[in-house]
């Protein structure tokens, strides 16, 4: 089953770390997916720029509008997703728990379901 | 045969469901395949006469109608075919009816109910709708909410556990001992249901108290943590006294009015051994003080006997570790029995001022009683007034009226 881990923390907590911090956390990410490839539960995933190099677009009675930053202001920000492949939530839970900026923040684990194949598409 | 299928369902209707959930992969299915097993029986069994092993029978008989079900709908949505197959073939017959698996069967179900994923209203009325048999009714009850709003709550949970995939087990090593925190709280809210109705005639409910105790003694055999042995121990001390909380008129009976050669001694000596086990380890928590509490009063040979300070003082422990009001009244209550009345109207009165427990009709009838003491007739009569208006259940309000009757007809 697949589940999506969407990785939040705040920001904040990321400004004040130093280069070496930085580094270290990264490092630390980058052998979380090779890990997860390995054991194949890594279906994909990617950490995103900060939340500030956002744009949201809204479409409203057929009017694009766009706006700077987030969706919404929240006390932690997305700084990533995962894919995960995983047999059941517990385990799906335990893999989201390795996730290092899960100390960090948090991790929002939910299912992916399928898009039901509308019938004209068949 | 009637009577014999009802008291089967009473004792075995759990036990097959959790093991059909576990075959069927599906709480709805599980119940449904219950539901149509217990049909069965009672169309089969006055023919046939009752089987030698009713259990397996009723297990056998729910996946083998459940999966026929599935077989039916399957042709107006062919996916179920393949769902069907897999129940079918991948799982031949019941293994071991009569051995661990039953129980185990039983603990997965309770920790899944009890999953974290799911929200603390979701697991208790799910654990007590799956688990205890309780009706929506009782448990919103219990909770003070809508019937409607628990139905809903165990639909969602429902769905939560099938859309999520939460799966059907036992927690691993590691994550066990926090996923044990939510169940004890359920038990307990269980075994509360059953010791005092929360509305209605009877005061205690003697079945939901066996099954929180029972419940209990499985997750002590699993995990035998200090808290686990409190809350049983809290329990069985409780349960004890069962016989003597009422008389036989259904009148509510004082703890210092009880006939303590009618408590249940067996009980309370494994009550006090589990105390004193739980204590020792020094890793234990409010559950394990509430039993020290309860053990103390089971072992005051008379009322009189009662070591008052000792309960204080053992309030003041569970005080620091679960800070609540409704403690710190029965805290009040301890102080007034060991100092005086004046004592306990001091501390209630504090707490009342501070804005709590103002809605909570023992506040008032604890007030009523101090004033009651003290021959301030007026002000007993008045508190007696306030927790007439708050009182739920009926034996206390019989209790709460007979107090105030003797005070207005001794003007």
């Amino acid at each position: 089953m697949k589940y999506l881990a969407l990785v939040y923390y705040d920001e904040a907590i990321i400004d004040a770390m130093s280069k070496t911090e930085w580094d270290a956390l990264n490092a630390e990410c980058y052998h979380c997916v090779q890990s997860l490839k390995s054991s194949g539960h890594f279906v994909d995933g990617a950490p995103l720029h900060p939340v500030a190099t956002g744009t949201t677009v809204r479409v409203r009675d057929g009017k694009a509008a766009v706006t700077d930053g987030p969706f919404a202001e929240t006390r932690e920000q997305l700084a990533g997703f995962y894919m995960l492949e995983a047999r059941d939530l517990n385990e799906a839970l335990s893999l989201a728990a390795k996730i290092p900026p899960a100390r960090l923040g948090s991790v929002e684990v939910r299912p992916v379901r399928e898009l039901p194949v509308p019938a004209e598409a068949e | 045969m009637q009577a014999r299928i009802n008291s089967l369902y009473k004792a075995e209707s759990r036990r097959v469901l959790a093991t059909l959930i576990r075959l069927l992969g599906d709480f709805d299915l599980a119940e449904e395949g219950l539901q149509e097993a217990f049909m069965a029986a009672m169309a089969q069994w006055p023919q046939d006469g009752v089987p030698e092993n009713p259990r397996a029978w009723l297990v056998s008989t729910g996946r083998f109608k459940a999966i026929d079900q599935i077989r039916k709908r399957a042709r107006y949505d062919t996916s179920l075919d393949d769902i069907a197959e897999q129940l079918d073939a991948g799982l031949g017959a019941v293994d071991d009816p009569e051995g661990e698996n039953i129980e185990d069967d039983r603990l997965r179900l309770v920790f899944t109910c009890c999953h974290p994923s799911l929200s603390a209203e979701a697991r208790t009325a799910l654990t007590l709708r799956e688990v205890c048999d309780l009706t929506t009714e009782e448990i919103a009850r219990a909770f003070l909410a809508t019937p409607p709003t628990v139905a809903q709550r165990i639909v969602r949970a429902k769905a939560k556990i099938r859309d999520a995939a939460i799966p059907y087990e036992v927690p691993a090593p590691a994550q066990l001992p926090e996923r044990l925190d939510s169940v004890l709280q359920v038990i307990y809210l269980v075994f509360n249901e059953g010791y005092s109705a929360s509305s209605g005639e009877e005061v205690t409910r003697l079945d939901l108290c066996a099954e929180a105790i029972r419940l209990a003694r499985l997750v002590l055999q699993l995990l035998p943590e200090p808290e686990v042995q409190g809350l049983l121990a809290l329990m069985l001390l409780h349960d004890a006294r069962k016989m003597t909380r009422s008389n036989a008129d259904g009148e509510l009976v004082l703890l210092e009015d009880q006939d303590r050669s009618q408590w249940h001694r067996e009980q309370i000596d494994e009550g006090d051994g589990l105390v004193r086990d739980a204590l020792a380890s020094r890793r234990f928590g409010p559950y394990t003080v509430q039993a020290a509490i309860a053990a103390v009063h089971a072992g005051a040979v008379t009322a009189a006997d009662t070591d008052w300070q000792e309960i204080v003082a053992l309030y003041d422990l569970l005080l620091r570790l679960q800070p609540s009001p409704v403690i710190a009244l029965n805290r009040a209550v301890a102080v007034a029995m060991g100092e005086g009345p004046a004592a306990g109207l001091r501390l209630i009165n504090a707490l009342l001022d501070s804005g709590q427990l103002r809605e909570y009709h023992l506040a008032y009838a604890a007030l009523a009683d101090f004033h009651r003491r003290l021959a301030q007739r007026e002000d007993a009569i008045h508190n007696y007034r306030e927790a007439l208006r708050l009182v739920r259940q009926e034996p206390e309000r019989r209790f709460l009226e007979k107090r105030l009757r003797q005070l207005v007809e001794n003007a």
